[in-house]
C-alpha cells in the first residue's frame, strides 16, 4: 500500500482517539482563546441591558438534554443578566424533555440573586404543539399556561397579574433546538410581531441568518461559540468561554484531517494518471 | 460477548489504577446519579471502538425511558389539561387547581372522538376511519401555516433581497454595505437560475449557474462548520462533564 492510499485508509478509530485527546489536552494544558463578540450577539446583549428594571422579558427553553452543552451556557448568562438588570423573566418550555432543565437553571440564578418566584420571575412549565402554544399566548397567557410549573394559578401570582398576552411584554428571546424557533418566528414576530432574538444550536445556525438579514429577528446567538460570545459581554463565567479552548484543539486537529485527506486524494488522483 | 468483557475488566483495571495513583480519586464525585451518568456516557462512547453490549444497554434503556417520559408527558400535558379538565373539571382538581372550578365544555367530545377515530389505524376491520381524523388534522394545519409562512418565509425573504445595490451612508458610498448587497443578490439570481431546469445552462445563462453552484457550496460549507462545531460541542461537553464532574479534575 502506497503512503497516499495509507492516508486516506486511516482507520477511523485513530481519528476518534486524536479527537479524544485533543479534547483533553485544554483540561491538562490551560490557555486562553481571546473572543471576539459578532454584532449580532451583541444586538442581544444590548436589547436586554437597554430594558428598565421592572421589565417583563419571556425567556424560552425550547431545548432539550442532548443540546444542552450548547444552549444551557447562553441560558445562563441571559437569566444572570436579566436578574442582574432587575427584568422579570417569564419562562417557558416548548421541549417535552426541557421542562425539568429549564426549573434547574432558572433556580439556580434566581437563587445566586435572592429571586423569588412568582415576584421577580415566573416559570410557566412544558406546553405541548409550540404554534399552538404561541398563539395561544399571543390572545392571553392563561390559555395555554392556566396555572406556573409549580401549581399555582396565574391570577395569584404577582408578577403576572397585569400580564395578559405578548403586549405586555418587552420582547422575546428563545433557546431553540428544533423547529418551535421557526414557529416564533412565524407566529411570534409574523403575526404579533413580537421582537424576536433566538439563541440556536451550531446545526442551525446557517438557516437563520436569512431571518436576521430580513429583519426578522433583531439578533442570534449561535452555538457555544455565540454563547462564549454572550459570557464576554455579561462577564458571566460559565461553560461557553470555557469550552472554546476545547473547541480550538479539535478544530486544528479536524483542519490537519482535513489537509491530510485532501492531500492522500491528490496524491492518489496523480498516480492513477 | 468476550471482548465485551475484556473491555470490562480494562475500565476497572484503568480506574484500579487511577485510585492507586491517586490521582484525581481525592475530588471524584461521591454521588450515585453522576456515576450513573458517567457509565453511561462510557458505554455509549464505546460503540465508537465497536458495537458492544454495554452499548447496546445504554442505547435501549435511552429509548425506554425517553418513549416512557413522552407517554406520561403526553398525558399530564395534553389528555389531562386538553380533555380530562374540559370535560369534568373537578377531577382535575388536585394537579390544575386553576381549572378545576370552571364549567364543562362538552363541545371537547368532538375532538376526543377524533382521537379515537385515529387510533383506529390499529384496527385490522376499519383503518380507514382515521382517515378522517388525519384529514381534520392536515387541513387545519394546512390553513394555519399557509398564509403565516407565505408571509415569513416567501414575502418577508423576498422583500429582503429587494434591496440597494449601491448603499450611500452619511452622503458617501459605503463600500462594504454596497458589497454585501451585491453578494446578496447575485447570490439569489444565481442560485435561482441553478434550479432553473427549463433553459440549457451555457454562455451567460450558464456561467450564472456556474456562479449559483459556488454559492450553494460556500453555504454549504458555512453549513458543515458550524455543525461541526455542534457536535464538538457535545463531545466537549461530556468530556467536561467526565473529567469535571465525574472525576474532578476540573477546577
Amino acid at each position: 500500500m502506497k503512503w497516499h492510499e495509507k492516508m486516506l485508509n486511516i482507520d477511523r478509530r485513530w481519528i476518534y482517539l486524536i479527537l479524544g485527546v485533543a479534547v483533553i489536552v485544554p483540561a491538562v494544558v490551560s490557555f486562553h482563546v481571546p473572543v471576539n463578540v459578532t454584532p449580532e450577539v451583541r444586538r442581544v446583549y444590548d436589547f436586554i441591558e437597554d430594558l428598565k428594571p421592572g421589565d417583563i422579558f419571556y425567556v424560552g427553553i425550547d431545548y432539550d438534554p442532548a443540546s444542552l452543552a450548547e444552549l444551557h451556557p447562553m441560558a445562563y448568562a441571559i437569566l444572570d443578566q436579566c436578574f442582574r438588570k432587575d427584568i422579570k423573566p417569564v419562562v417557558a418550555t416548548l421541549s417535552q424533555f426541557g421542562a425539568g432543565m429549564a426549573e434547574q437553571v432558572l433556580s439556580e440564578v434566581a437563587a445566586e440573586y435572592g429571586k423569588e418566584s412568582g415576584i421577580d420571575y415566573c416559570y410557566l412549565g412544558y406546553k405541548p404543539y409550540p404554534a399552538i402554544t404561541i398563539m395561544l399566548m399571543g390572545v392571553d397567557f392563561r390559555v395555554p399556561f392556566p396555572q406556573d410549573y409549580y401549581g399555582t394559578p396565574i391570577d395569584s401570582i404577582p408578577m403576572m397579574r397585569y400580564v395578559h398576552n405578548f403586549d405586555d411584554l418587552k420582547g422575546v428571546i428563545s433557546l431553540s433546538a428544533g423547529t418551535s424557533s421557526e414557529f416564533w418566528i412565524i407566529y411570534g414576530y409574523g403575526r404579533y410581531f413580537m421582537p424576536l432574538a433566538l439563541g440556536v444550536t451550531g446545526v442551525m445556525a446557517a438557516d437563520y441568518y436569512p431571518y436576521l438579514q430580513s429583519g426578522q429577528i433583531f439578533g442570534l446567538i449561535s452555538g457555544i461559540k455565540g454563547a462564549a460570545e454572550y459570557e464576554a459581554l455579561t462577564e458571566y463565567k460559565g461553560e461557553g468561554l470555557k469550552s472554546i479552548p476545547y473547541q480550538t484543539t479539535t478544530h486544528v486537529v479536524i483542519l490537519a484531517f482535513i489537509i491530510v485527506s485532501n492531500i492522500g486524494y491528490f496524491a492518489s488522483r496523480r498516480s492513477k494518471k | 460477548m468476550r471482548k465485551d468483557l475484556v473491555w470490562l475488566f480494562a475500565g476497572i483495571l484503568f480506574f484500579g489504577l487511577l485510585y492507586l495513583l491517586n490521582w484525581g480519586v481525592k475530588a471524584i464525585s461521591t454521588d450515585l446519579l453522576v456515576w450513573i451518568g458517567a457509565f453511561l456516557t462510557l458505554a455509549i462512547l464505546s460503540f465508537l471502538y465497536q458495537d458492544n453490549a454495554f452499548y447496546k444497554f445504554a442505547e435501549h434503556l435511552f429509548v425506554g425511558v425517553s418513549a416512557a417520559y413522552w407517554m406520561c408527558m403526553g398525558f399530564w400535558n395534553t389528555l389531562v389539561p386538553n380533555l380530562i379538565a374540559k370535560l369534568h373539571p373537578p377531577i382535575v382538581k388536585g394537579v390544575l387547581p386553576a381549572i378545576a372550578e370552571k364549567p364543562p365544555e362538552y363541545w371537547y367530545i368532538i375532538p376526543a372522538a377524533l382521537g379515537i377515530m385515529f387510533l383506529m389505524r390499529l384496527s385490522p376491520k376499519a383503518p380507514w376511519i382515521s382517515r378522517w381524523a388525519l384529514a381534520f388534522i392536515v387541513g387545519t394545519t394546512t390553513g394555519l401555516n399557509l398564509v403565516r409562512y407565505l408571509r415569513s418565509d416567501f414575502l418577508g425573504q423576498i422583500k429582503s433581497t429587494l434591496i440597494p445595490v449601491i448603499v450611500v451612508e452619511n452622503g458617501s458610498l459605503s463600500v462594504g454595505g454596497s458589497f454585501s448587497n451585491i453578494v446578496i443578490v447575485v447570490g439569489v439570481l444565481c442560485g435561482l437560475i441553478y434550479f432553473f431546469f427549463s433553459k440549457e445552462h451555457k454562455g451567460l445563462f450558464g456561467v450564472a449557474s456556474r456562479v449559483g453552484i459556488y454559492i450553494l457550496m460556500i453555504t454549504f460549507g458555512a453549513s458543515f462548520g458550524y455543525t461541526v462545531m455542534a457536535r464538538i460541542s457535545l463531545l466537549v461537553g461530556r468530556m467536561r462533564f467526565l473529567l469535571g464532574d465525574w472525576m474532578g479534575l476540573l477546577q
